[in-house]
């Protein structure tokens, strides 16, 4: 029993991690098609039908470089960064619970690697390790432009997370649970008669939009793009990295994307819950099925956010920098904080709270 | 101060509405714009597969025609050297000697005729001074080069092959 339980966890963990370096290996492909597409134009499409082996030869390429290690650069630092980077990118996925149960038998697989109580602490803990993998990025090349934009991006995300910790609570005030599936559990109820649309985001909006932002802003996108724009304010914090070490930093980038699509579906747009999944119960449907449905809706979910992420970054431009500060500690936190004041007035107006 | 022109303009700077300063609908209306450009058509050509046609207009490699008969229409008169702002176009006469008749079509004729693809501007001055409608600019783009000296294009890159009759 024990052993079985260890197999099937780590055979889940193998399939997120390789369906997590998947999608963060196409989604360079898509958003370079994408980018070109709203742009007018074709995007690579050469290596492979629709270019689909494009991400390989990017791969063999960034494999093949040569790799420069500066003369005055802190050599153990200068490695642990991106490997850090890409480590806090990846384990961020182990409390998303990817859908229902699965029954084969008597067995009862649970489509979560770590169901935790704590589960969104820890995804709050993850997200702000990554900050350590920028900063001893910048620190380690020992060049003052990367430290720079190392500084840059630990105060965005730091400010940044303040927000997003404070659009969570109001999440939390109506939910009641700090479990990843407890909060997707919750929002299965039914909105307007139909079930498994009883979605967070209809009941708090704005702090969904708050989350959004801070969302982008963690996740270094447009227009939150300042710690690492490559073009015009030298590349940021992986300034001195080349080959495998900077395609790990912007292969961490494309997980983390991966992963934040995955918890915002999941904390606001009801996770594997789809409409209509109660009548498809009643109707003498198969668990399993409307487990593997639903696993399907929150894939269709985590893509739609990911082609936001590709939309909103060809579509605005960079924020200056006082603006972003302005715009995280001057607008969002209070209004952050506005929210959860009127949750709590509204949750004991209806009686939720006595 | 007067203005020397009336197309001056004073410019506004109204203190932004509170629905410009959150950027919200100004974010929303681009990717309304956005999302239009991913569904038109693209403007691309897969350009080694597919060529795109030159405009009717288009000035390309010079070439030096001939006639029905298969002779040389260009009788060196040098106009199209004088014409010719970048002073591209460098030529020798020669005397046409009997028995050529049907290489060259007047009694004078170039021996030599050199453009320098360096200098051309591709103006079509050139094609314009001809007296005798013997140089056109048909071709296609010049194409790259390491040597300099392969860039002055002579007789030999320039005159029409002979139609085979
Ligand atoms: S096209 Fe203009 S620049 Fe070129 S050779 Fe003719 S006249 Fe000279
Ligand atoms: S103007 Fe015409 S005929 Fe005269 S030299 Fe030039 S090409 Fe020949």
């Amino acid at each position: 029993m024990e052993l079985s339980i260890i197999i099937e966890k780590f055979l889940l963990i193998t399939v997120v991690l390789v369906v997590s370096l998947v999608v963060a290996m196409y989604m360079t492909l898509v958003e370079r098609r994408f980018a070109a597409f709203f742009q007018d134009r074709l995007g690579p499409n050469r290596a492979g039908p629709w270019g689909i082996l494009q991400p390989l030869a990017d791969g063999v390429k960034l494999f093949t470089k040569e790799e420069i290690l500066p003369a005055n650069a802190n050599k153990l630092l200068f490695i642990v960064g991106p490997s850090l980077a890409m480590f806090t990118a990846t384990i961020g996925s182990a409390v998303i619970p990817w859908g229902r149960d699965l029954v084969l038998g008597d067995r009862v697989i649970s489509l979560q690697v770590a169901d935790i109580n704590i589960g969104l602490l820890y995804i709050f803990g993850v997200v702000s390790l990554g900050v350590y993998g920028m900063m001893i990025g910048g620190w380690a090349s020992n060049n003052k432009y990367s430290l720079m934009g190392a500084i840059r991006a630990a105060s965005q995300s730091i400010s940044y997370e303040i927000a997003m910790g404070l659009a969570i609570i109001a999440i939390l005030m109506v939910t009641g649970t700090l479990s990843l599936r407890g909060i997707v559990e919750g929002q299965s109820s039914s909105l307007m008669g139909i079930s498994g649309l009883g979605w967070n985001v209809f009941y708090q909006p704005v702090a969904f939009l708050i989350y959004l932002i801070c969302m982008f802003a963690e996740c270094n996108r447009t227009p939150f793009d300042l710690p690492e724009c490559e073009s015009e304010l030298v590349a940021g914090y992986h300034t001195e990295h080349s080959s495998m070490k900077l395609g790990f930093y912007l292969f961490a980038e494309y997980i983390n994307m991966f992963v934040s699509s995955a918890v915002v579906s999941a904390l606001f747009f009801g996770g594997y819950n789809f409409p209509g999944q109660d009548a498809l119960a009643a109707s003498g449907v198969h668990a399993n099925i409307i487990t593997i449905i639903g696993l399907a809706a929150f894939f269709l979910k985590i893509a739609f956010f990911l082609f936001l992420f590709v939309w909103v970054r060809w579509t605005i431009p960079r924020f200056r920098y006082d603006q972003l500060m302005r715009l995280g500690w001057n607008m969002l936190v209070p209004l952050a904080i506005a929210n959860i004041g009127i949750t709590g007035v509204v949750m004991y107006l209806t009686g939720h709270i006595k | 101060m007067e203005s020397l022109t009336n197309r001056k303009k004073v410019v506004e700077q109204k203190p932004m509405t509170f629905l410009e300063r959150i950027y919200l609908p100004a974010i929303f209306q681009g990717l309304g714009i956005t999302m239009k450009h991913f569904f038109r058509k693209k403007a691309t050509i897969q350009y080694p597969d597919v060529k795109r046609e030159f405009s009717t207009n288009f000035r390309g490699i010079h070439s030096l025609k001939r006639d029905e008969e298969g002779r040389e229409r260009c009788t060196a008169c040098g106009l199209c050297a004088l014409s010719c702002p970048a002073e591209a176009i460098t030529m020798i006469a020669a005397e046409r000697k009997p028995g050529e008749e049907a290489l060259y079509r007047e009694e004078k004729y170039a021996a030599t005729y050199e453009i320098n693809m360096l200098r051309c501007i591709f103006c079509g001055f050139c094609e314009e001074a001809c007296p005798k409608e013997a140089i056109y600019l048909d071709g296609d783009i010049p194409p790259a080069n390491f040597d300099r000296d392969n860039f002055i294009y002579g007789k030999d890159k320039l005159v029409e092959p002979i139609h085979k009759k």
